[in-house]
C-alpha cells in the first residue's frame, strides 16, 4: 500500500508496484525489441544488437558501436541481479 | 634465475572430495570471458602499482622479465564450478612486485586491459599467493587464457585471477570489482563456497 506524507510532496516507492508491474511485464513478452542507449557513446539500438557474452559468472551485454557494458545479469540460487547502469534508459513500446 | 615450486601439489589424481564442495573435475581449459579479448603488444604493455597516496610504480614488459621467475604449479577453482588441478605456470610474485612498495593500505582492487576489474585484501596477494604470470605449461599465455601476462590467486575463485592485467590500485577501503558489484563474493575462498553475496 502506498503512503502519502502530504508534508514531503512525495509518495513512497509502492507507487510503483502497479507501473513496474506493466513494464516487466512488457519486457517479459519480448525485450529484445525494447531499444537502450548507450551510457558511454550515446549509440541506439534494439537489445537483440547487443554484443552477449554468455561464457561467464554472469550475462554481459556491450554496446555493438563501443564494447562499453550495457547490461549484466547475474543468476543466484535465490537472486537475480541486474545492472543497468550502462544504459541511459531502456525504451519499451506499449500499447496505445 | 631462481625458480621455486611453492605450493605444488603433484599430478595425482584427485578424488572429488578433494574438491571444493560443489566443485567438479575437469581436465579442459575452459575459457571463461565478460568481453572481447584486448591483443596487447608485449612493447606497449606495462604494469602498474599504484598506492593510497597516489605514488605510482610502473613495469614494462622488459622490467617485469627482469624480475625473479617462479614456476608456481596449482589448483585452480572456477565460480562456475569446474576445477582443475596441478596447472603449471610461470611468472612473478607479487612479493617481488610489491617489495619496494611502501603502502598501509589493506586492499587491493586489480584492473586489466579491456575494463575488467576485482577486489581482494592486499594480504591475500602477498606471503606466496599471488603472482603475474606469463606462461602457462611451458608456453606463452595465450590472449585467451589472459595473455600477454594475468593475475594468479589460485587459493581464490578464479574470477579474481584477472586476465589481461594492466595494473592494481593499492586502497584503504574496499571496492567491489566488477563481478563483485552484481552479487559475487567480495572474497570468494572456494572451500568455504562464497559464490554469491551473503554465502
Amino acid at each position: 500500500m502506498t503512503a502519502r506524507d502530504t508534508g514531503t510532496g512525495y509518495v513512497d516507492g509502492n507507487a510503483l508496484a502497479g507501473p513496474l508491474g506493466e513494464l516487466f511485464a512488457l519486457v517479459a513478452m519480448d525485450v529484445t525489441a525494447a531499444t537502450g542507449r548507450c551510457v558511454n557513446c550515446g549509440r541506439t539500438g534494439p537489445v537483440a544488437a547487443l554484443a552477449v557474452y554468455d561464457r561467464a559468472p554472469g550475462m554481459v551485454a556491450r554496446c555493438p558501436g563501443c564494447d562499453h557494458v550495457m547490461l549484466r545479469l547475474v543468476r543466484t540460487p535465490d537472486a537475480a541481479w541486474l545492472d543497468l547502469s550502462g544504459m541511459v534508459w531502456l525504451r519499451v513500446t506499449t500499447e496505445r | 634465475m631462481g625458480i621455486v615450486s611453492p605450493g605444488f601439489h603433484g599430478r595425482r589424481r584427485k578424488s572429488a572430495a578433494e574438491l571444493p564442495p560443489g566443485q567438479y573435475l575437469t581436465n579442459d581449459f575452459p575459457v571463461l570471458s565478460a568481453g572481447p579479448t584486448p591483443r596487447m603488444r608485449e612493447d606497449d604493455w606495462e604494469f602498474t602499482v599504484t598506492t593510497e597516496t597516489g605514488r605510482e610504480h610502473r613495469w614494462t614488459w622488459r622490467e617485469f622479465l627482469d624480475l625473479p621467475a617462479e614456476t608456481p604449479t596449482v589448483d585452480i577453482h572456477c565460480v562456475t564450478k569446474w576445477s582443475k588441478l596441478a596447472t603449471e605456470w610461470e611468472g612473478v610474485s607479487l612479493d617481488a612486485l610489491l617489495a619496494d612498495v611502501e603502502t598501509e593500505a589493506d586492499f587491493a582492487l586489480v584492473h586489466s586491459y579491456g575494463g575488467y576489474t576485482t577486489n581482494l585484501p592486499l594480504a591475500d596477494l602477498v606471503e606466496g599467493q599471488a603472482w603475474i604470470v606469463h606462461r602457462y605449461n611451458g608456453e606463452e599465455l595465450a590472449p585467451e587464457h589472459g595473455g600477454p601476462a594475468r593475475l594468479l590467486v589460485p587459493h581464490l575463485y578464479f574470477w579474481k585471477s584477472a586476465k589481461w592485467v594492466h595494473g592494481i590500485r593499492l586502497l584503504t577501503d574496499d571496492e567491489p570489482g566488477f563481478w563483485e558489484s552484481a552479487g559475487y563474493h567480495d572474497y570468494g575462498d572456494p572451500w568455504r563456497e562464497q559464490r554469491y553475496q551473503g554465502d
